[in-house]
């Protein structure tokens, strides 16, 4: 095995993997809005159907439900479908196929039908998209039994996350920050490369306190802790990588040490997934806490408009505001 | 030859009548308190078992709703076996053993339209030779579901037989109130294809229409909509009271079409069927279903087994949730 690397964009990563994927499977079908003939609408598949041809890389009609729910009978045939929702806030049309029936499939057949299953879905704020193109719609997904749930923050981790979902034998949502698609380039192994899902990543050691995100939050993160060590605070970034399953061994273990954390997420606060990082937080290692456990979020409100936005979605100062705070408290 | 021969007739009969005789047998043990809610298939025999007995079971899938499991039987012993685990609440209830091409029941209306549309296209990219029948209902018909997929299986041309049991009611809603259109199989338009409206208490004609359609499909020319028009007999389901909303007359009118009494007075009057014979077949029917609850009720059921199944390998957080609930269950115990 060589152990060359290419510096490439998320988006590269991504396309190189379908590419790689769907030459070592022949059982992947492609399917989803524009992801054919155009490559999707960020060239996300550009080049499959010219490779792989019209049977296994499909333009679907509009129609979210059917591209979810055909992709059940496609599992169900002994295919391996890795299906497109075109932007994440249009799954809402598939919802009840996704939650009633994708992520059911196994536990209602006892195994019978094999779920295997990747929906990948752009989301994400910060670069000016109509009306729910934007929104972070993972707390809503962690809360439906059955679906795991990836959210890469680097090019690399989009190649071995994608990998890794495309072989599991159960249903992945693979969500893909808008920013990061052509805003994040980092060093991506040009051999097979595999991240198995529920490992969360250390990406910045610290001892003072942690960061803990998720997609593109955590190159925001990475930023303020980086700036902080000027100041002689100590801040560890932990990106989860995934947050179902979720690497409850990696925060118990750096919030011991570091005694405060952060959790950022760009969803709205009530009932975000941050929360259940706090919860966990409390279950695991409330009493090596020096402070409480603050939170950065979106804020309750529908995303807003292009003008709002980049009040809306956390940035740097609002990440290391609260990390003071935290800091300074306790 | 698309018309049932005798000896087929015979057979489906045969089925309508076991059909309709557990269905009797269910109902009273819903009434017991033995199992759980049940839709009756009163009404829906000649429909379901003429449809079932046009398809080759080796290749083709059927991808039920809820009230067709008893008209199965030809696709294997085991499909009422599975059904009586279902009825009770138990989980292997949704697991119909290889190699029967049988999808469990669907509760949510309308939403195996969409994986039939899948597995029919799947089935036709791995180059095998079968269909899917997917069964819906009048009501199911207004979902999303029946519409995306219908579309997406016009456009595809997969072997998919859309197959429409309208019993004129979904629940108390009659079809006036579900659809404008001047019947069911008239939407296949909208999508391309052929949609045909066959007499649902007729199952030489339904299963006419669904060799038809099995032949087009497998032909590569693509997907049918069946509309098979019965009336519904019995309740919705045993919480229902049919009597609030279903006119006496209309249902008298009904049940002097009574698909199963009809085929039967065909068959004897051209000496294919005898009351020995239904005799003989309502009294092995009915052992066969008591056998089948005995066997369902003496289906070991581990408590933790509520964690099965949910992913191949439990996440953490599942592994602990599992330890806790045996822990309560043996706190329970003791």
């Amino acid at each position: 095995m060589s152990n060359k690397v290419s510096e490439l964009s998320m988006l590269e990563a991504i396309n190189e993997t379908l590419h790689s994927e769907m030459a070592r499977d022949e059982r992947i079908v492609v399917l989803g809005e524009d992801v054919g003939r155009n490559g999707g609408v960020f060239r996300a598949t550009e080049g499959l159907i010219e490779k792989f041809g019209e049977r296994r890389v499909v333009d679907t009609p509009i129609s979210e439900a059917a591209i979810a729910g055909s992709a059940v009978g496609l599992a169900m045939a002994g295919l391996v479908p890795v299906a497109e929702i075109q932007f994440l806030g249009f799954s809402y049309q598939a919802m009840h196929q996704i939650a009633g029936q994708i992520a059911r499939l196994r536990y209602r057949t006892q195994s019978r039908f094999e779920p295997q299953i990747t929906i990948r879905a752009p989301f994400g704020g910060g670069v000016r998209t109509p009306e729910l193109h934007s929104d972070s719609l993972e707390a809503q997904f962690a809360n439906i039994p059955g679906l795991k749930i990836v959210m890469p923050s680097t090019a690399a981790d989009a190649k071995g996350l994608l990998t890794s979902a495309i072989r599991d034998p159960d249903p992945v949502l693979f969500l893909e920050p808008l920013r990061g698609y052509r805003g994040i380039r980092d060093l991506v192994p040009d051999e097979e490369h595999v991240v198995p899902l529920g490992q969360a990543n250390l990406v910045k050691k610290g001892d003072d306190v942690v960061i803990i995100s998720w997609s593109y939050q955590v190159e925001l993160s990475k930023r303020v802790a980086e700036s902080l060590e000027g100041e002689g605070i100590s801040a560890a970034v932990l990106d989860l990588r995934s947050i179902v399953p979720l690497d409850i061994e990696a925060i118990t273990e750096i919030v011991s040490h570091c005694g405060r954390a952060v959790v950022v997420q760009e969803a709205p606060e009530t009932g975000g997934f941050a929360s259940e990082i706090i919860a966990t937080i409390n279950d695991e290692c409330f009493w090596s806490l020096e402070a409480p456990v603050a939170r950065v979020s979106g804020f309750d409100v529908p995303y807003p408009v292009g003008m709002l936005e980049n009040l809306y979605v956390p940035d740097e100062t609002r990440i290391r505001s609260a990390v003071l705070k935290t800091i300074e408290s306790g | 030859m698309p018309k049932p021969n005798d000896k087929q007739l015979q057979m489906i009969l045969e089925d309508m009548v076991i059909a309709r005789t557990q269905a009797g047998r269910l109902w009273n043990l819903q009434r017991q308190g033995q199992v759980g809610t049940i839709a009756p298939i009163d009404g829906h025999e000649a429909a379901i078992v003429g449809a079932v007995h046009a398809l080759e079971t080796e290749s083709d899938w059927v991808l039920p709703q809820y009230r067709e499991p008893l008209g199965l039987r030809r696709y294997g012993t085991e499909v009422l076996d599975t059904f009586m685990l279902y009825n009770l609440g138990h989980p292997a209830g949704g697991h119909i053993p290889e190699p029967i091409k049988v999808a469990p029941s669907q509760i949510s209306l309308g939403a195996s339209i969409p994986h039939a549309v899948g597995l029919a296209w799947g089935m036709s990219l791995k180059d095998e030779s079968g269909v899917v029948l997917v069964f819906f209902g009048d009501g199911a018909s207004s979902e999303g579901d029946f519409y995306e997929a219908g579309n997406l299986a016009g456009v595809l041309k997969a072997p998919v037989i859309l197959f429409c049991i309208n019993n004129q009611w979904a629940i108390s809603t009659p079809t006036h109130l579900q659809t404008a259109a001047d019947s069911f199989s008239s939407k296949a338009e909208a999508f391309g294809i052929p949609g045909v409206t066959v007499d649902g208490n007729d199952p030489a004609a339904v299963y006419e229409a669904v060799f038809n359609a099995r032949k087009r499909a497998t032909s590569g020319k693509g997907p049918t909509l069946i509309e098979a028009t019965v009336y519904r007999l019995g309740a919705h389901t045993t919480a229902d009271d049919p009597t609030r909303y279903v006119p006496s007359d209309d249902l008298s009118a009904a049940q002097e079409k009574d698909p199963v009494h009809t085929l039967i007075q065909e068959l004897k009057t051209r000496g294919l069927w005898s009351d020995t014979k239904q005799n003989e077949v309502e009294t092995a029917a009915l052992e066969r279903l008591d056998e089948a609850f005995e066997r369902a009720k003496n289906t070991p059921l581990e408590p933790n087994s509520m964690m099965d199944h949910c992913f191949v390998s439990e996440t953490p957080r599942q592994l602990r949730q599992r330890s806790s609930l045996m822990d309560s269950v043996g706190n329970a115990n003791e």
